[in-house]
């Protein structure tokens, strides 16, 4: 198109003005004017605002309070909210009605108002302008029930994720005679979103025990379906190999066969009852290792660090044993424990080692409570990644173990 | 009992007192929709007389929304224990209560529920029940009061881009500040939607035979919210109480006739003598 001058726009700006006559330009502007006692009393209305609500002049103008033509929901918003902002900071802006027209059919528009006072500060004039709203409230309307939608889907997913995540977690930890067994867990942030955490306790033969922790990679569906799947093989595993190792490595190979795209962290746990405690086995799959407190205090790691599961086709699995005697503790986490963070800080395994170190004398789901409770406050009580800790403590002797709790099977 | 008297309450219900120390209390309570605010012309007037205390109730104006708690403020119940946790953090006897709009039914129950610490009540366009039953008009029907809550949730979106505060008129007018536009009147949808539901769904018709206070119900004119007959049901229903009906129209007179709302108040106010014979 061929450039305008300023000059040649500014006059074609000046001669249009120049045709426009005020009474014209109030009477059929591309809005509704209205005018009112502070009452709301219609005293003045404008032509485009007759023509959409239908109303005559007479009827309107001296008879009817601006009020009185909104469908009453509104009414009461004005009388409530509309009104007193008017009269409190002198306008009124967007606010949303809808007016019933002559013919009774509900006209949706937005209002903007002011307030005039006369010279002593009295409420003298109120001064409308209404747009028509129809295409913008059902846009809005709109959004609200999208809103609505969105939040009912929030909390179905919210629910969805807590039932799965439940299902990877031991509801109650069965008793192991002789043995205090407990388990904590914390979803990352609000808990929408399913964690890739998993813990089991399970008896695998006459004096042996499993105990199992692990994560797998990733979050929500995904990681589910796999956590699951780990959880299951586990247990099953379990109850047709002797040796820990040989558990996991029934895993990595339903890993590798059945979801090649991922991986996951676990260690694996054989306790088996002796006359005086417990042989324990502990193989690693690239896991956190886990602490051992002794009676006498001193806190060492068990076991060597491995590979990842289902990632290479092969996978190092190490194992290793110790014996476990009256007032030994071992305590099993993820690393959402150990990668807690706080700026350039992590919680690390020194927070770990701190806080297992100060839980002398104490039952093993206090101390479990205990490393996620500093695992959260670490990072100031927004879990950045799922916090799993499972301990396993020996009574100390005299305690009148061996015992035989509820969950023995013989 | 156990009873937690602190500054919270001052703070959690964003409390002002003025006026002179040592007179009577007067505690003014805001209706559904705004805050202490709305007494901005009208509890000057009695600074000279009375002790003035204004406050928020817990979920509008400047009140602490994180005190929110969703069954407390269900029903009116809650709102009247706002009023018995303002009125005994400051240890107030012999208060004159000035409710307005749902406010004056919430003052009848918190004085019947301590009724040694309260003198007087003062009911701006009270209505004991908004909706119609049977014979007793209130002014509205269940489905008005279902629009009112669609007409909230269509001036739902202009609530948050709307708290941008706003400079206009006039320095020396009596409106609000900047920073008060910014807030008055606004608050969160939803505890707005469900002190509506607190207000327009009840019924307190049975609460105000028990009222043994002196007592002044102001009734507007053309009031859409507390309509003419719902003020003479009022008054008809609490014994000796006195009506006043003002010229002021519509459901805000603390707002649109500071004036008359102040003289009906005080007229009745100066009446003490007779009040305490009774």
């Amino acid at each position: 198109m061929t450039p305008v001058s300023h000059d040649d726009a500014a006059a074609a700006f000046y001669s249009a003005l120049a045709d426009d006559d005020p009474a014209e330009l109030y009477d059929n502007a591309p809005c509704g004017y209205l005018s009112a006692l502070p009452d709301g009393t219609i005293i003045k209305a404008n032509a485009t605002f007759l023509t959409w609500t239908g109303y005559d002049r007479d009827k309107l103008v001296g008879r009817r309070r601006f009020q009185d033509l909104l469908a009453t929901g509104d009414r009461i918003f004005y009388e409530t909210h509309a009104a007193p902002m008017l009269f409190m900071q002198g306008m009124l802006r967007e606010i949303a009605v809808e007016v019933i027209g002559a013919s009774g059919l509900r006209l949706p528009m937005l209002v903007n108002a002011l307030l005039k006072r006369d010279d002593d500060g009295q409420p003298q004039v109120i001064r409308a302008v209404m747009f028509d709203a129809s295409e913008r409230l059902a846009y809005e309307r709109e959004l609200v029930s999208a809103r609505r939608r969105a939040e009912e889907s929030e909390a179905r997913v919210r629910v969805l994720a807590e039932t799965l995540q439940r299902s990877f977690l031991p509801s109650d930890i069965v008793a192991v005679p002789g043995l205090d067994v407990g388990g904590a867990y914390r979803p990352a942030g609000d808990g929408s979103e399913v964690g890739g955490d998993f813990y089991d306790v399970f008896q695998t033969g006459p004096q042996t025990w499993g105990i199992v922790i692990g994560d797998v990679c990733g979050k929500g569906a995904s990681a589910a379906v796999v956590t699951a799947l780990a959880r299951y093989t586990v247990r099953a595993e379990a109850m047709h190999v002797s040796s820990a190792t040989a558990v996991l490595t029934g895993l990595h190979d339903a890993l590798v066969s059945g979801y090649p795209d991922t991986f996951l962290t676990v260690l694996f746990l054989l306790l088996d009852q002796l006359p005086d405690g417990y042989r324990l086995r502990v193989a690693t799959g690239g896991h956190p290792l886990p602490l051992c407190r002794r009676a006498d205090g001193t806190i060492e790691t068990l076991g060597y660090p491995g590979s990842f599961l289902g990632m290479a086709r092969t996978a190092e699995i190490s194992e290793s044993a110790t014996l476990l005697r009256p007032g030994d503790m071992v305590v099993l986490y993820t690393d959402g424990v150990t990668e807690a963070r706080h700026e350039d800080s992590f919680f690390g395994e020194a927070g770990v080692t701190e806080v297992v170190g100060a839980s002398a004398g104490r039952p093993a789901q206090a101390v479990a409570d205990a490393v996620v409770t500093a695992a959260l406050a670490f990072q100031h009580g927004l879990a950045r990644d799922d916090i799993a800790v499972v301990v396993v403590k020996v009574p100390p002797a005299g305690l009148g173990q061996p015992r035989t709790g509820p969950g023995a099977r013989a | 009992m156990l009873v937690r008297v602190d500054v919270d309450v001052l703070t959690r219900n964003n409390v002002t007192v003025s006026g002179q120390a040592d007179s009577q209390p007067m505690v003014f309570a805001h209706g559904y929709g705004c805050d202490q605010n709305m007494w901005r012309f009208v509890a000057p007037a009695f600074e000279d007389q009375y002790r003035t205390v204004l406050f928020d109730f817990v979920g509008a104006g400047g009140s602490d929304l994180a005190a929110y708690d969703l069954r407390r403020y269900s029903s009116l119940d809650g709102y009247a224990t706002d009023v018995l946790d303002v009125v005994r953090a400051l240890d107030l006897h012999d208060v004159i209560f000035v409710g307005h709009s749902v406010s004056a039914m919430i003052g009848v129950l918190a004085a019947a529920r301590e009724p040694d610490r309260f003198g007087a009540l003062v009911l701006v366009g009270p209505s004991p029940r908004y909706i119609d039953e049977a014979a007793y008009v209130g002014g509205f029907s269940e489905q008005d009061i279902e629009d009112l809550l669609v007409s909230l949730e269509s001036n739902y979106l202009g609530w948050s881009s709307a708290m941008a505060p706003v400079i206009m008129g006039n320095p020396d007018r009596p409106e609000l500040g900047a920073e008060l536009t910014a807030s008055f009147c606004r608050t969160d949808p939803e505890i707005q939607k469900r002190f509506a539901r607190a207000t327009f769904l009840s019924d307190n018709r049975a609460d105000l035979a028990g009222v043994r206070l002196p007592t002044l119900v102001l009734q507007c004119a053309d009031d859409l919210i507390a309509p003419d007959c719902v003020g003479e049901y009022v008054h008809a229903q609490i014994p000796g109480s006195t009506l006043a009906r003002l010229t002021a129209t519509g459901h805000c007179p603390n707002l649109s006739a500071p004036a008359e709302t102040v003289a009906a108040i005080a007229a009745f106010l100066d009446k003490g003598p007779d009040l305490a014979s009774r």
